[in-house]
């Protein structure tokens, strides 16, 4: 099962996936935070955000295409926005007539609309990007090194760990129901009541294979030594590099953020 | 499969907020109240679990995260799904579970892009928090006035779910209006009214796993969920949660000239332009009256503070007496 779409990608050489996984955490943030930062209709920043993440891209040898189009999945919540384009006084553009209702774009309105949307779609790459180039597990020691809460990171950790494993159980558990359901279709297959408890029942099924399979890994890890403590590999020490791509990257950030304001 | 994946990993997406769609102010204050919950609840979950849960939880958490991709048709190409914060709450007790969501949370923001990561703490205070004390609240309550009959854990379990999708989509909503993305007068009832019927699916499948877990591993229910303690108070909390949650939006969209005027009228606005938040330069989005809005979340927020403080207190001093619940529904009394 390949729900991990962008794990093809951990494998690279590229200085962006040797970066340390702390500083690829806080430049991602950074990115993201100076993204949202940016004023409505600052196209020149937006612009610079853009050329920004292209080159990283680039640089880590992801197809840009690619990375620019997985982005967009959070274009369906687009239409939360939508309001704005009405609500925001200016000068009109044009006007939607709905029966009684009479919506009336101002320009203004467009500007924060489209912004919205560039500020997320930025935002998005710049996740790809990091979840491209570190692996889950450099990522957690990066998590634990900037001090994240102990617990919650090491139940990350496992949740990483067996999210597959389940996803294929839940996966199997789908097939088995395909397997014996002919068709699933409007008027066939009983009632949706029937068919929420149906897929409920595959949830609980789900739920106790789950609590069973903790069940064995705690006896494993019993067995290998395990005293109710977690202990994962020091996080490596940062290289000279990590720091100069760091500072280049802050400050081609800052540059782009003063083009904004 | 494909089809599958795609649509069990968008299909959420409806209230994983992605960057870009909140406000600094709105979306800082939700980290602030978020963080406060994580807190508390690492620290009751860490006083009362033992090292055992730690692979518990964490299996767990990607037992949510995989039970969201199971789906069932419904009409028209759309299909029900589960978001799993009542159910985690039910099975695990309201601290576990809102760590346990957090994770899931978490975790698809950073490998799937699903939710932002800087607006990760209100998907957090949305999805874990405000969901697992509703829904656990609900549950508790229904639970009782069913006087632990078996009726009890299913209408108790099917009102927790539909209630917790429809209050965390309503806070959604509120985030989305505060932050001047949408307008609270149509993305409350908007918001409400599509998750009034999505939370009937959530509800019916949580229903059907709690029927499924009752006839095969009884014990797993009738155990006291970890970390949930002599759970006197939840109901009042979930309930009391819920009702601030459906009142504020009200509230908050009955002013369609913008919650500036009325600041203004209540000399709101002065106290706001000291307020820590000033610090941020709240002039980026024209048109948004944040220092008001910053002001009603900082409300909010010392709301919580008291709130959680409240319950640490009463909680912590009761922690040595493990009795059962009185007969009467009554919180045991805290001295």
């Amino acid at each position: 099962m390949h729900i991990h779409l962008l794990d093809q990608y951990h494998t690279g050489r590229s200085p962006v996936h040797r970066l340390d996984a702390r500083v690829k955490l806080l430049l991602t943030l950074a990115f993201i935070l100076v993204a949202s930062l940016t004023p409505a209709g600052a196209w020149p920043a937006y612009l610079g955000l853009a050329l920004l993440a292209l080159g990283v891209t680039l640089a880590a040898g992801l197809p840009p295409l690619l990375v620019q189009r997985r982005a967009l999945v959070a274009l369906p919540f687009a239409l939360a926005a939508l309001t704005v384009l009405f609500t925001t006084e200016g000068r009109p553009l044009f006007t939607l007539s709905l029966g009684a209702w009479h919506l009336t774009a101002s320009e203004p309105g467009l500007i924060r609309f489209l912004s919205i949307l560039l500020k997320s779609w930025l935002a998005i790459q710049a996740a790809i990007l990091l979840a491209a180039t570190t692996p889950f597990p450099t990522l957690v020691v990066a998590m634990r090194a900037l001090h994240f809460p102990r617990l919650l990171v090491a139940i990350i950790a496992f949740m990483g760990r067996y999210l597959f494993v389940l996803a294929d159980e839940a996966l199997r558990l789908h097939r088995a129901r395909e397997a014996r359901s002919a068709v699933i279709g409007p008027g066939s297959g009983g009632s949706i009541a029937w068919r929420a408890r149906v897929t409920g029942g595959m949830v609980g099924n789900l739920f106790l294979r789950s609590v069973e399979r903790s069940e064995r890994i705690y006896n494993a890890m019993l067995a290998r030594g395990y005293r109710g403590e977690l202990r994962t590999l020091s996080p490596p020490r940062l290289r000279p590099a990590d720091g100069v791509l760091g500072l280049l990257f802050v400050t081609l950030l800052a540059l782009i953020a003063l083009l904004g304001w | 499969m494909i089809p599958i994946l795609a649509d069990a990993l968008l299909a959420p997406a409806r209230m994983h907020i992605p960057d870009g769609f909140l406000s600094t102010p709105v979306y800082l204050a939700a980290w602030v109240l978020a963080l406060i919950a994580l807190g508390v609840a690492l620290r009751r979950t860490q006083e009362t679990l033992g090292e055992r849960q730690v692979p518990l939880m964490g299996v767990l958490a990607a037992f949510i995260f995989a039970a969201q991709m199971l789906n069932f048709p419904v009409a028209g190409g759309t299909s029900g799904h589960l978001i799993g914060s009542a159910l985690a709450a039910i099975l695990m007790g309201p601290w576990a579970a809102m760590l346990i969501m957090t994770s899931v949370v978490a975790v698809q923001a950073l490998i799937f892009q699903d939710g932002g990561l800087l607006v990760l703490g209100a998907n957090i205070l949305n999805m874990a928090v405000i969901a697992a004390i509703v829904s656990y609240g609900t549950y508790q309550l229904v639970r009782r006035l069913a006087g632990d009959r078996p009726w009890g854990t299913f209408a108790g379990g099917f009102i927790a779910a539909w209630l917790s999708v429809v209050v965390a989509a309503i806070a959604t909503a509120l985030e989305l209006g505060f932050s001047g993305t949408s307008a609270l007068e149509v993305a409350v009832p908007a918001m409400a009214g599509v998750h009034l019927l999505i939370g009937i699916g959530e509800g019916l499948i949580t229903v059907g796993a709690l029927g499924f877990i009752r006839a095969t591993r009884p014990d797993l229910l009738s155990a006291e969920p970890m970390g949930a303690g002599t759970g006197g108070r939840w109901w009042v909390a979930g309930l009391g949660l819920a009702l601030l949650v459906v009142l504020l939006a009200p509230l908050a969209s009955s002013f369609p000239d913008g919650l500036e005027r009325v600041a203004e009228d209540y000399g709101f606005i002065e106290a706001a332009r000291n307020a820590p938040y000033r610090i941020i330069p709240d002039y980026l989005f024209p048109g948004v009256s944040n220092e008001a809005l910053a002001t009603i979340l900082a409300g909010l927020v010392g709301t919580l503070i008291v709130f959680a403080v409240t319950l640490g207190v009463v909680r912590g001093s009761t922690r040595a007496d493990r009795r059962p619940p009185t007969a009467d529904g009554r919180p045991q009394t805290a001295d």
